[in-house]
C-alpha cells in the first residue's frame, strides 16, 4: 500500500517502544543488555511453542479446516503459557544476576533495581513480540496493493499496527506487575497476568471482527497500565505532588 | 464476495497471498528493434499499475481518457475496440497505464491486420522506379493498420484464457463498476503489468552496448538478440553438402515458400492463410513429385526451400542469397535456372490462381515460357491460372531477394490478384477458421487428423498444379504428368498438425523418441504451433518447433528407411555404404500402436537445415539498409497481478496517525522519565532483598 502506509504503520506499532528506548534505556548499557536478553527469552519461547504447533500441524490432516483452526487456537494458548513460563525463568535469572552485579559494582549496592529490571524485561518482551507480529506485514505494505481482494477488510494494516502497539505496552506492564508479584510472593498476581494474556490472545482470534477485538484490548491495556503504575511505586499522592510542584514552578516563574 | 475466485486461501500463511492474485497466463507484446527504430511495448522497471476499467462502449473511452477520477487506468479492451484509432488515442494519453486486450471471436471486426500496408517495402527488389516502389502501384495489405510497428510506452498484454478474463471482469464488477453514473468508491480493483525491456532506441545502440558489456564486464549482460533460426531445404537429386560454391553440371529450379509469421503479441502467430497454406502446398508438392523424379528424373534438379524469417525483411532468403554469392552454399546463382514461389494460396476464389511476375523481367521470354507451362499443367486440372497486369510489381516474396542479386526468371503463385484476400494478415486471427478448416463435431482427434476438409482438397489440387509445373519447368516429359498427384490425406494430416493440434499421432511417429517423451516443455505441447521465428538456440533443441516438424515431415516423405542402429544413425560416416555428404540421417520414433510405443528406426534423406540469420550480423553492419537488422529485446520478468488499492486519503490518514502517535509517545515518555523520581517516589529500595 505504498510508502505512506509503511511509515504510518511502522510509527504506530513501534513509536512508543522507540520513545521508551530512546529516553529510558539507551543511556544505560546495563538496561540495554537486559532488554536484549529479554527479547531473546521471548524468542526462545516462541521457537519452542511454534515447534510444538508445527509438529502438530504436520502430523494432522491438512485438508480438515476445523482441525487446523482448532490447532491454531491450541497453538496460541500454548504459546501464551510458554511465554509466561519464560518470563518467570527470566525473573529467576535476573534475581541471580543482581547478586553478582552487586558484588562487582563500585557503589555499595546494585546499579539497577528489580523494579527497573522488571520494566526493561517487559519492554524487551514487548518489542520482540511486536517485531514478530509486524515486520512481515510491514514489508507487504510497501507494495502497491492493499488487503481486500478476497473479502478481507481493507483496514488490515492499521489494525495490525494498533494491535501490535497495544501488545507491546501490555508486555511492558505485565513485566512490571509479574516481577512485583514474584518479589512479594503474591501468586494471584501471576495468575491474573496469565489469564489477562490468555484473554488478549483469545480476543485477537476474534479478528477480523475488529470492533470486538481492539477496543477491549485497549481497555485492558489502560487498566493494566494503571495497575503497573501503582505496583511500581506510584500513587495518587505522587501524582498530585507532580501537579502541585508544577503549579508551584508555574507560579514562581 | 469472491469465494468463486477459487483462488482464495483459508489458512494463508502469508499476507502477500491475501493481497495479490497472480495471473498465470500472460501473453505480452515485446520490443523489437531494427536499424533505425524500436517497435512494440515497454513497461517501467517496477511495473505499471492502474485502476481497472473495461472498455466496452464509447462512454468508457471518454471515462478513461478524460472524465474518470482515478487515473491512470489499466484498460481491459474488448475485441471490437482493438483498432488503430483507439490505440493511438491511448498512446497519446497520459491517463493510460497499460492495456489488456481480450482476444476472442465475439465482436471481432470483419478484418484486422496489425501489419503495415506495404510489407517489407525497403528490402525487396530495388529496381522499381518511384511509380512502382513503396506500393505506389498496388497496395498489398490495404487493411493493415500498422499497429505492430508502433512504439508504445505502456505494456500491452493479450487475454487469451477465458477463465482468467472472467476473474478480471468479476473483480471489476465487484469494485469498479459505476453506479448510476457516479464514480466508484475506494478500494478499487487494480492491475499491475511487468514487461520491462532492456534494449532501447535501435539495433545499433543495443548491439554496441552488448559488445561493450561482452568486452569489459565480468558478468556480461546481453541486451538484445538477433532474430534467427534455420531454413529447411531439400532436392530431388541429392547435393553434396561439403562441396560449397558452384556445383558442376547442375541447373536447378528453386521452389520456395516461407516458414514464419507474426502478430502484435510475442510468440503468437497462427499464420494459417499467410504461411501454413504455402508450407502445406509445398510439402504436398514434394510428396507428389518424389516417386516420379526417382523413376523418370527430369534433366534439371528441383531444389525445395522453406525460408524462415521472411516477415522480418527476408532474413532466411537474404542469408541464402548471401551464401550463394559468397560461394558458401551447395549451389550458387549460376546454378539457378528459375524460381517458383508459393505465396498465400489458401483462399481461392472461383478456383483461380494468379502468377505474379516482375515487370522488368517480364520482357524476358523465359518468364512467358514458365507461365505457359503452368497454364498447360493447369489445363488438366480444374484450376485456372491467370497473370495480373504486366505493370504490376511482385508481391512481398522471397523471390524479390533473388531478383535483387540476379535477374532470374521466376513466378510467385498466389490466390490474390492485386491486394491480399487475407483479411487477417499477420494477426492472431489468421487461424484455422480463417482458412475454412473446420471439422464436424463428434470426431476423435485421430479421426480429425485424417478427415479431408474442403480446404485440404483445394490445397491438394494447388499442390498437384505446382508439382506438374515444376516437373515441366525442370524439363520433364509431358506424358508423365498424370502420375503426379498430391495426396489429400497427407495434406489433411499436415493441416491438422499445423492448425489444430501438433501433438498428434502422426507427428509423434515422425519425431525422435526423446522429443516425444519429454514432459511439459516439449515442442509437442498441446494446441497448434506458433510460427514466430524467435531467437537462436532454443530450449527444445537446435531449431524452432515448426522448423523441426517440416524437417522431419520431409524426411518421412522423401527419405528411405535404413536398418541402421541408433549409434550408427548418429555416426553414419563410419559405414562405407552411407554418405554423410549427400544425406542426413534421422532416428525417428515410428508409428505407435495401441499397446506399444513403436519401434524407432533410422531414416536417410537429403534434407538439410541452413542457418537463417541476417547477413547484417555476420558483417557487423547493424545499421545496414540492405539486410534485415531485426533484433528482439531481452527482459527479466514478464508477469501480471491484480489487487485492490486504497484511497490516497486513507494512506495519508495512516501516515498522519503514525506521526501523531510517534510524537505523542516521545513527548509523554520524555515527560514521565524526567519526573520519574517524583512519580515513583517509593521506588527506592535496597536491591539486596532476597527472594
Amino acid at each position: 500500500m505504498t510508502l505512506a502506509v509503511f511509515f504510518g504503520c511502522a510509527f504506530i506499532a513501534f513509536g512508543p517502544s522507540f520513545a521508551l528506548f530512546v529516553f529510558t534505556i539507551a543511556k544505560d548499557p546495563l538496561r540495554v543488555i537486559i532488554l536484549i536478553a529479554g527479547a531473546f527469552f521471548w524468542l526462545l519461547s516462541l521457537l519452542l511453542s511454534s515447534l510444538v504447533w508445527f509438529i502438530a500441524i504436520k502430523a494432522s490432516n491438512s485438508q480438515d479446516l476445523t482441525l487446523q483452526r482448532g490447532l491454531l487456537i491450541f497453538g496460541v494458548f500454548f504459546s501464551v503459557l510458554l511465554q509466561e513460563v519464560f518470563r518467570f525463568a527470566y525473573y529467576r535469572l535476573l534475581r541471580k544476576a543482581t547478586e553478582g552485579l552487586a558484588a562487582i559494582s563500585d557503589d555499595d549496592g546494585s546499579a539497577i533495581s528489580v523494579r527497573q529490571m522488571a520494566y526493561v524485561a517487559g519492554l524487551g518482551f514487548g518489542i520482540m513480540s511486536g517485531a514478530f507480529s509486524m515486520i512481515n506485514i510491514l514489508s507487504d505494505s510497501l507494495g502497491p496493493g492493499t488487503v481486500g481482494i478476497f473479502g478481507d477488510s481493507q483496514y488490515y494494516f492499521i489494525t495490525a499496527a494498533l494491535m501490535t502497539l497495544a501488545l507491546t505496552l501490555l508486555h511492558t506492564f505485565w513485566g512490571v506487575v509479574f516481577f512485583e508479584g514474584c518479589e512479594k510472593s503474591r501468586w494471584w498476581v501471576i495468575a491474573a497476568v496469565v489469564s489477562l494474556h490468555l484473554l488478549v490472545a483469545g480476543l485477537s482470534l476474534l479478528n477480523p471482527l475488529y470492533e470486538g477485538s481492539l477496543p477491549p484490548v485497549y481497555v485492558i491495556t489502560l487498566a493494566t497500565g494503571v495497575w503497573a503504575f501503582f505496583s511500581s511505586g506510584g500513587s495518587l499522592h505522587s501524582l498530585s505532588a507532580l501537579c502541585t510542584r508544577r503549579k508551584a514552578e508555574g507560579e514562581s516563574s | 464476495s469472491p469465494e468463486f475466485l477459487g483462488l482464495g486461501c483459508v489458512l494463508c500463511s502469508s499476507v502477500e497471498q491475501k493481497i495479490y492474485v497472480v495471473l498465470n497466463e500472460t501473453v505480452p507484446c515485446v520490443r523489437l528493434l531494427n536499424a533505425t527504430h524500436q517497435i512494440g511495448c515497454q513497461s517501467s522497471i517496477s511495473g505499471d499499475t492502474g485502476v481497472l476499467h473495461v472498455l466496452e462502449t464509447e462512454s468508457d473511452l471518454d471515462w478513461i481518457l478524460s472524465s474518470g477520477p482515478h487515473p491512470p487506468y489499466m484498460v481491459i479492451m474488448e475485441t471490437a475496440f482493438f483498432n488503430r484509432s483507439v490505440m493511438m488515442r491511448m498512446k497519446n494519453s497520459s491517463r493510460v497505464a497499460g492495456v489488456a486486450v481480450i482476444i476472442s471471436k465475439t465482436g471481432l471486426a470483419d478484418n484486422f491486420s496489425p501489419h503495415t500496408t506495404c510489407p517489407n517495402q525497403n528490402t525487396g527488389v530495388c529496381s522499381y522506379g518511384s511509380d512502382l516502389a513503396n506500393c505506389n502501384g498496388t497496395v498489398w495489405n490495404p487493411l493493415g493498420n500498422g499497429l505492430s510497428y508502433e512504439d508504445f510506452s505502456f505494456p500491452v498484454f493479450a487475454l487469451k484464457d477465458e477463465n482468467q478474463t472472467q476473474v478480471l471482469r468479476k473483480c471489476y464488477e465487484d469494485h469498479n463498476q459505476r453506479v448510476n453514473g457516479s464514480a466508484p468508491q475506494y478500494p478499487l480493483c487494480a492491475m499491475q503489468l511487468f514487461s520491462h525491456m532492456h534494449a532501447v532506441t535501435d539495433t545499433v545502440t543495443c548491439m554496441r552496448r552488448t559488445d561493450l558489456q561482452n568486452r569489459f564486464s565480468i558478468n556480461p549482460e546481453v541486451l538484445c538478440d538477433p532474430l534467427s533460426d534455420f531454413n529447411v531445404w531439400t532436392s530431388t537429386r541429392p547435393l553434396n553438402n561439403s562441396a560449397k560454391g558452384h556445383a558442376a553440371d547442375e541447373s536447378v529450379v528453386i521452389a520456395a515458400t516461407r516458414l514464419d509469421g507474426r502478430s502484435f503479441f510475442w510468440e503468437q502467430a497462427p499464420a494459417a492463410e499467410g504461411t501454413v497454406s504455402g508450407i502445406v502446398t509445398l510439402l504436398a508438392t514434394i510428396q507428389a513429385l518424389y516417386p516420379v523424379t526417382q523413376e523418370a528424373p527430369p534433366p534439371r534438379n528441383i531444389f525445395f526451400s522453406f525460408f524462415q524469417g521472411e516477415a522480418f525483411d527476408y532474413i532466411g532468403s537474404s542469408k541464402m542469397v548471401y551464401d550463394m554469392e559468397k560461394n558458401d552454399f551447395v549451389i550458387d546463382m549460376n546454378n539457378v535456372h528459375s524460381m517458383l514461389e508459393i505465396g498465400q494460396v489458401g483462399l481461392l476464389s472461383g478456383r483461380s490462381l494468379w502468377m505474379h511476375s516482375d515487370p522488368v523481367s517480364r520482357q524476358n521470354k523465359s518468364v512467358s515460357e514458365m507461365m505457359s507451362r503452368m497454364q498447360s499443367a493447369a489445363a488438366g486440372l480444374k484450376l485456372t491460372v491467370n497473370h495480373p497486369s504486366v505493370s504490376q510489381p511482385l508481391p512481398p516474396s522471397s523471390f524479390q531477394r533473388f531478383l535483387r542479386a540476379r535477374r532470374i526468371p521466376g513466378l510467385v503463385l498466389a490466390d490474390h490478384n492485386t491486394s491480399f484476400t487475407n483479411r487477417y494478415y499477420e494477426s492472431m486471427y489468421d487461424d484455422a477458421e480463417n482458412l475454412n478448416v473446420t471439422y464436424p463435431s463428434g470426431l476423435t482427434p485421430d479421426e480429425q487428423l485424417v478427415y479431408e476438409t474442403d480446404a485440404a482438397k483445394s490445397l491438394a489440387e494447388v499442390a498437384t498444379l505446382v508439382a506438374r509445373s515444376l516437373y515441366l519447368q525442370a524439363g520433364g516429359e509431358e506424358n508423365n504428368l498424370n502420375n503426379i498427384t498430391a495426396d489429400p490425406k497427407i495434406v489433411a494430416q499436415v493441416l491438422y498438425g499445423f492448425l489444430v493440434q501438433k501433438n498428434n499421432s502422426w507427428f509423434r511417429s515422425l519425431l525422435p523418441p526423446e522429443v516425444t517423451k519429454k514432459g511439459v516443455n516439449s515442442i509437442l505441447s498441446p494446441g497448434p504451433p506458433q510460427f514466430y521465428i524467435g531467437l537462436g538456440p532454443r530450449v527444445h533443441g537446435p531449431a524452432h518447433s515448426v522448423t523441426r516438424f517440416v524437417q522431419y515431415i520431409l524426411a518421412n516423405l522423401t527419405g528411405t528407411v535404413t536398418n541402421l542402429t541408433e549409434s550408427q544413425c548418429q555416426n553414419p560416416s563410419e559405414l562405407s555404404t552411407e554418405n554423410k555428404d549427400l544425406f542426413s540421417y534421422f532416428w525417428v520414433s515410428g508409428p505407435a500402436s495401441v499397446n506399444s510405443t513403436g519401434e524407432p528406426f533410422c531414416v536417410r534423406a537429403s534434407v538439410r537445415l541452413s542457418e537463417a540469420v541476417s547477413p547484417a550480423f555476420e558483417l557487423l553492419e547493424y545499421g545496414s539498409r540492405n539486410y534485415s537488422t531485426w533484433t528482439e529485446s531481452r527482459w527479466k520478468s514478464i508477469r501480471a497481478r491484480i489487487f485492490l488499492v486504497a484511497s490516497r486519503e486513507l494512506e495519508m490518514l495512516t501516515l498522519g496517525v503514525g506521526v501523531a502517535v510517534l510524537l505523542l509517545s516521545l513527548l509523554v515518555t520524555y515527560f514521565i522519565s524526567s519526573k520519574a523520581e517524583l512519580l515513583f517516589s517509593s521506588a527506592r529500595e535496597t536491591p539486596t532483598t532476597t527472594y
